[in-house]
Formats: C-alpha cells, sequence, structure tokens
C-alpha cells in the first residue's frame, strides 16, 4: 500500500497538504474546484512535483525522493503520453525497455496488449496516424505492458467525446483488475465517479481529503463538496 | 505542473564545454607567452586596427540599410520566384568566401562586366581592390543575411495589425511609422551588431581584395607577419589585440543578436492592403530587381566562367577536393561531438551564462586559435603535419556558435513537452538522446551539419596559415590558381568548390529533413 504521511506539496504560492493510505486494488476518484491541485497531488505521488514536508512509502520503504521512472507506479498525463516519431510498438515497447531493444518475448507481449486494447495490426503505425481514441488505447497499451500496481489518469481523456471516454473509463477499469492494480483519476465530473470509484479523495482548500466510500459520499455530500458539486 | 528539474546528465556538456574553453585558452596562453609588449603597437598595428573597424562599421552599416527596403519589398509582394529568391537569400552564408570574391571579380574586376559597360560607354573605370572592394564583399555576404533577419522580424508582426491599417486606410507612411518602425527599430541594432562583428574577424575577404599598408583588417596582418615574416611575437600581440577587440564586440552583441532561424515559414507573405499605388510598387520592384541583380550576378558569372575552366583544371585541384570533403566531414563530426552535449546541458540549465561558452568561437579569431597551436606544436612536431586536423577542429568551433543557436531552443522545447514522460519511463543518458532527442531534433541537427559542412569546405582560414605546398584543401589551391594568374583554371576550381559547398549542405540538410515526423 502507498502512504503518504503529513505530505505538504508546495507549488508556486499555493500548497495542498495530504495524510492518507492508498490500498491496493482499489479506485480511487480525486475530485475538487479547478487550480486545487488535484493534478499537484498526482504529480507528487509520481515525482514530479517535489514534497516540501512529509514522506511517502510504499510498503513501509520511504519512496519520496525516489526518481519518478523507478516508482511502482505510472501515470497518464492530459496530453503527450505518446512519442510522435516513434511507432506504436516502440512507444509500448519503451514501457518494457527503455533501450528499446525487444526481443521476439517483448514484441509479443506488447502485440498481446495492443491486441487487448483493440489496436491489432497498429503496431507500425506512427501516432499521428491514429485517432485520439486510438492514441489513448495505445496508451493504455503501455500502461498494461508496464504492469505497474498503481496506474494514475490526470484527465488523459479530457479531449475525447462523452462515448468514446465512457468506453476508454470502461477499459481502464477492466485493465485494472485485469493487473490487480490500484487507480487514482482526476475528473470533474461526478457520472465518472459514479461509474468507476470505490473511493473519492475530495481536493479543496489547501486539503486533500482523507478517502471516504463513493457512494456515501456523493449522496450526501459536506457542504464543500456540494457546493463544488453545485 | 512544474518539472523537477530535469536531468540530462550535465556531464558530457560540461566535459564538452571544457574542452572547448581548454583548446582556445590553450591557443591563447601560447599567443601570451610570445607576444612581446616592449615594442607596443606600432603604426602599422594601428593602421590595422583602424581599417578592421572602419570596414567593419561601413559593411555593417550599408547591409543594413540596404536590407530594408529589399526586405520590406519582399514582406509585401507576392511574385513568381519570390520563394526561390528568399531561399537564394541563404546562399552567401555558405558560399565558399573566395568563390564569391571571384564572381565579384568577374563583375566588378578590371576586366569584369561592370567596367566593360562603363569603358564601353567611355566612362571611367573603377577599383575593386581596398577599402570600397572590402566592403562590397562584405556587403555582398551580409546583404542577404540582414534581408533574411529583417524578413523574419516582418513576419512576426501580427497579419491583424496590417487588417487594421487596411480599414483605417493607412497611408504606407502611416504604416510605416505605426508598425514597420516599432519592428525594425528592435531589430535593427541586433542585425548590425553580428555583422559588424562577422566583419571584424574578416579574413580572406581582405586577403583578396584587401592588404597593403591601407587596407589591412587584424586578421590579415597577423597571417602577413606569420607567413611572411615568420614574427611570432608579432603575430601574438596581434591576436590579442584581434582577441580584445572581437570578443569584446561579440560579447557585447551577444545580448542584441537576433536567434537564427532555420528558414520556415518565410513562404507567405501578410495579406496587405496599403502600399497598393504605383509609386510604392516601382520602389518595391526596383529593390527587389537590384537586390536580385547583386546576389544573382556574381553567382552566375562563377558558374558561366567555371564550366570552361573545368577543362583546364589541374589535377591538383581534384586531389584537393577529396582533401576538403575529408576535412568537412572531419568537422561535422566534431561538431556534433561538441555541440550536442552543449545543447543539452545550455537546454536544461537555468538561463544564460553558459551560452557564452559557444560565443568563445567567435570571440577567438581562427587565425589567433591558428597561431597559438602553431607555436604549441612547433617545438614537438612540425605544424605542417597538423594543418589538416587544426583546420577541421577550428572550422568546428567556428561553426559551434551557430549551431548551438540552431539546437538549443528546439531542445529546450523537447525537455519541456517530452520530459515528463521520459521521466515517467525512466529514459535516460543514452536511452533519452537516442529515442528522444536525436529523432525529435533530427532536422535542426541536418541543418547545423550542413551548415558546418559548408563552413568547413569553404573556409580559407587557419589552413592559410601552414599547410604543405601541394597536400592542401580546395580554397587554398584556388587561392594560389588566382595568386599564379591561372584564372581559368580557378574558375573551374570555384565552380569545383560551389557545388561541394552547397552539395554537402543540401544533403545534411535533406537527410535531417526525410521522414520527418510531425
Amino acid at each position: 500500500m502507498l502512504k503518504l504521511e503529513r505530505v505538504l506539496i508546495t507549488q508556486g504560492n499555493f500548497s495542498v497538504h495530504a495524510d492518507m493510505t492508498i490500498e491496493p486494488q482499489k479506485k480511487y476518484a480525486v475530485i475538487g474546484p479547478s487550480g486545487a491541485g488535484k493534478s499537484s497531488l498526482l504529480g507528487a505521488l509520481c515525482g514530479f512535483v517535489p514534497m516540501v514536508e512529509g514522506r511517502l512509502t510504499w510498503h513501509g520503504r520511504d519512496i519520496t525522493d525516489d526518481a519518478p521512472g523507478v516508482r511502482p507506479m505510472t501515470m497518464l498525463f492530459q496530453d503527450n503520453n505518446l512519442f510522435p516519431h516513434l511507432t506504436i510498438l516502440q512507444n509500448v515497447g519503451l514501457g518494457l525497455r527503455r533501450d528499446l531493444r525487444l526481443t521476439a518475448k517483448d514484441k509479443e507481449n506488447v502485440e498481446r496488449a495492443l491486441c487487448r486494447v483493440g489496436l491489432t495490426d497498429m503496431a507500425q503505425r506512427m501516432p499521428g496516424s491514429l485517432s485520439g481514441g486510438q492514441q489513448s488505447r495505445a496508451a493504455l497499451a503501455r500502461v498494461l505492458v508496464q504492469g505497474c500496481p498503481l496506474v494514475l489518469l490526470d484527465e488523459p481523456f479530457a479531449a475525447l467525446g462523452p462515448a468514446l471516454r465512457n468506453g476508454m473509463l470502461d477499459l481502464v477499469q477492466q485493465l485494472v483488475t485485469e493487473t490487480n492494480a490500484s487507480l487514482i483519476m482526476v475528473t470533474h465530473d461526478p457520472k465518472d465517479v459514479a461509474r468507476i470509484a470505490d473511493e473519492v479523495i475530495f481536493v479543496a482548500g489547501g486539503i486533500a481529503h482523507a478517502p471516504q466510500p463513493a457512494k456515501a459520499l456523493m449522496e450526501n455530500p459536506p457542504a464543500e463538496l456540494r457546493s463544488y458539486l453545485g | 505542473m512544474a518539472l523537477r528539474p530535469f536531468a540530462i546528465s550535465t556531464r558530457t556538456g560540461v566535459s564538452a564545454a571544457a574542452l572547448v574553453a581548454l583548446l582556445i585558452l590553450a591557443a591563447l596562453w601560447a599567443v601570451l607567452t610570445r607576444a612581446e609588449y616592449g615594442s607596443g603597437l606600432g603604426p602599422a598595428e594601428w593602421s590595422a586596427i583602424h581599417f578592421t573597424i572602419v570596414q567593419a562599421t561601413l559593411s555593417a552599416g550599408i547591409s543594413t540599410v540596404m536590407a530594408i527596403p529589399v526586405a520590406r519589398a519582399l514582406a509585401r509582394r507576392q511574385f513568381a520566384g519570390r520563394g526561390l529568391l528568399v531561399t537564394l537569400l541563404g546562399a552567401p552564408f555558405i558560399l565558399p568566401v573566395i568563390v564569391a570574391v571571384l564572381g565579384l571579380l568577374a563583375v566588378f574586376g578590371r576586366a569584369g562586366w561592370l567596367n566593360m559597360a562603363l569603358a564601353g560607354l567611355n566612362l571611367p573605370t573603377i577599383s575593386i581592390y581596398g577599402l570600397h572592394g572590402v566592403v562590397l564583399a562584405h556587403v555582398f555576404f551580409n546583404l542577404p543575411l540582414a534581408t533574411r533577419l529583417l524578413l523574419q522580424a516582418w513576419q512576426t508582426l501580427p497579419a491583424e495589425r496590417f487588417r487594421l491599417a487596411g480599414q483605417l486606410d493607412l497611408t504606407p507612411r502611416a504604416v510605416f511609422r505605426a508598425i514597420e518602425w516599432p519592428m525594425l527599430r528592435q531589430t535593427l541594432p541586433g542585425t548590425a551588431a553580428l555583422i559588424f562583428v562577422i566583419c571584424l574577424t574578416s579574413f580572406a575577404v581582405a586577403l583578396t581584395l584587401g592588404g597593403g599598408p591601407r587596407a589591412t583588417t587584424i586578421e590579415l596582418a597577423i597571417y602577413q607577419a606569420f607567413r611572411f615574416d615568420f614574427d611570432l611575437s608579432r603575430a601574438a600581440l596581434l591576436s590579442l589585440v584581434q582577441l580584445v577587440l572581437a570578443g569584446s564586440a561579440a560579447f557585447l552583441a551577444l545580448w542584441i543578436i537576433p536567434n537564427i532561424s532555420i528558414g520556415g515559414g518565410q513562404d507567405r507573405p501578410h495579406q496587405r492592403w496599403d502600399a497598393r499605388g504605383g509609386v510604392q510598387r516601382l520602389v518595391d520592384s526596383i529593390a527587389i530587381t537590384i537586390g536580385a541583380l547583386f546576389l544573382l550576378m556574381p553567382l552566375s558569372a562563377v558558374i558561366i566562367r567555371g564550366l570552361g575552366g573545368l577543362l583546364v583544371t589541374p589535377a591538383s585541384v581534384w586531389q584537393s577536393a577529396v582533401i576538403s570533403i575529408g576535412v568537412a566531414l572531419c568537422s561535422v563530426a566534431v561538431l556534433l561531438l561538441l555541440a550536442l552535449p552543449m545543447a543539452g546541458w545550455i537546454a536544461t540549465a537555468k538561463r544564460g551564462s553558459v551560452e557564452a561558452i559557444g560565443l568563445f568561437g567567435i570571440a577567438a579569431s581562427p587565425l589567433m586559435i591558428g597561431t597559438g597551436w602553431f607555436i604549441l606544436i612547433h617545438p614537438v612536431a612540425d605544424p605542417v603535419l597538423f594543418a589538416l586536423p587544426v583546420t577541421a577542429l577550428v572550422n568546428a568551433l567556428m561553426a559551434l556558435p551557430f549551431a548551438l543557436r540552431i539546437l538549443v531552443p528546439p531542445l529546450r522545447d523537447t525537455v519541456q513537452v517530452y520530459g515528463r514522460l521520459s521521466q515517467a519511463l525512466s529514459l535516460q543518458g543514452w536511452p533519452f538522446w537516442r529515442w528522444v532527442i536525436l529523432p525529435r531534433l533530427r532536422p535542426q541537427i541536418g541543418f547545423a551539419m550542413g551548415l558546418t559542412g559548408a563552413l568547413s569546405m569553404g573556409d580559407l582560414g587557419v589552413i592559410a596559415l601552414f599547410s604543405a605546398q601541394n597536400h592542401t584543401t580546395l580554397p587554398l589551391q584556388m587561392y594560389r590558381l588566382m595568386g599564379s594568374y591561372q584564372i581559368d583554371a580557378a574558375a573551374g576550381a570555384a565552380l569545383i568548390l560551389l557545388a561541394l559547398s552547397l552539395g554537402i549542405f543540401w544533403i545534411f540538410d535533406k537527410a535531417g529533413r526525410a521522414h520527418a515526423q510531425a
């Protein structure tokens, strides 16, 4: 499990406090007003935004100062999840080997992952020749081959239409279930929460509140959350 | 989201920069040990300093002022061949100086086209040698450069402003004052400063068109002290003067020199609603015609005379051509080994001072570095043996500031856009270069390689200092042919050199752009 112990994240002149535990194989939605620090929270978990105070532990081991690439997690950003100059095979293959010396077995793995996300026969294509939805699927295929115990989504599907987006969320849900991973996803949409999340992390007023069961919270939101949901 | 400081390993970048500094400082140290200050600067030295500053000032001023009407005409007119002309404006930058000089001699020389026309009209003929010849050649090289830089600035003006000007039906004079002049006021100083610095260290032009006590640049004086008198202490003293002069000018200019663009996006002029009157049309036509003729006539002269000269070209020319290709390729390789790590370091470092290291290359004159290394090598080995390696190295150093200006901005962008993803995938060190930077920067790397190759191919500088009689580069071989009045053979060599310079640029640039991904 991932533990945030009295963590303080500061970016410019705003800051977020967080103190919580992320359980294995659970799905968390991070909601809250724009600019409250949702992305900063995920960035800090991944190691892109420094934590000024507190510590982050994974199964009791301190990983506060670990480089992003060696943490037990993978993240999909809002954009630039694929290198446009590499093929889909190479992009996904980077999740296995960073020198891209892919063995036959690695390639088989990649092909299987591509198949799983519905991109059969797309391995040699360039990202630019794929639709937005297909690009998201390719990024998910990489998440799949990486097989990290934590998957973080910072609204990677924001640019997709509603139907496509729901399809992607369902796919994500299936994938994390298959790989026994935990999911932490930022969203603006209460319907996403109902669709996918077990628990909700509400970020507002400089605090990332500890996770609470999604259903109960959304049915009976406290004042601050109610004013956000409107 | 702010990025945690992204680590491209700075070690290689710092080592490359240190190596550059070491190469130049070692030369400087050698020069300092040999310079004799007792005698001080004599009248010949003062006259060289005076001439250097006067010709650089005139060249910068004339190029910049003449570029204004040409750039304005190109910015507001659409005509057949405009794109080609804009592309050709980039040619002098990679044109070997000695080739251009031959072309200028064919047009403006004693028996050139202009003097034949003047003689036909019973008018007095003109001489191309001396101050005005040096300035003419510098304007030939730098007018196109200034035009491109100004055109680039014109293109950055928002189209909406011209729409607004059209709506208000402003006169051309009003458009100039309200829109164009404020832009020019920002761009002109940097453009003039860049040309001034380039002309300060001019050697080949002064060697061929100048000379004599009244038209000798410092760079040429170093060569003469070295080659004719073998007076190392005087060469060293002059090198020091050159370093202080060019170094301080380059340092001051660093802050106002504009960025060098890879040339995209200059093919479309703004849609304009002003300047539709007959007078403006006429003025623009004249500016474009004169500008194009000034550029094209010497180039055509090289080609026309060269085709005839190819028949009488001696075998030594072809031998030198092979040597020049080798030297150019070595320069390109050295440049890549220095520029890429340095660019990586500069792009991820906190802005500022490190970029100045690249400027060392401009500040330290090629002949100063050459003199310094001659002094260092002389006691232990025959410097002639090192003529070609030193030339390749110095050429790479000369191209370094330009290469850094080309590479650093896109590298900075790449790190900004893909740094996070690369970190998340643990891409560092060589895999990060191999899979992210090199493919993303392919067009710029190709452009920088082409530029370096062409500059090195056509360079007539340090090679003149210490070269063997036969085993030498094509520009020097061509200069020797000109010196011995084998004009036809020299013209043939010029055409070969022109083809090689443009060819190496074209090949690398093309290879960089091929398969370029979005």
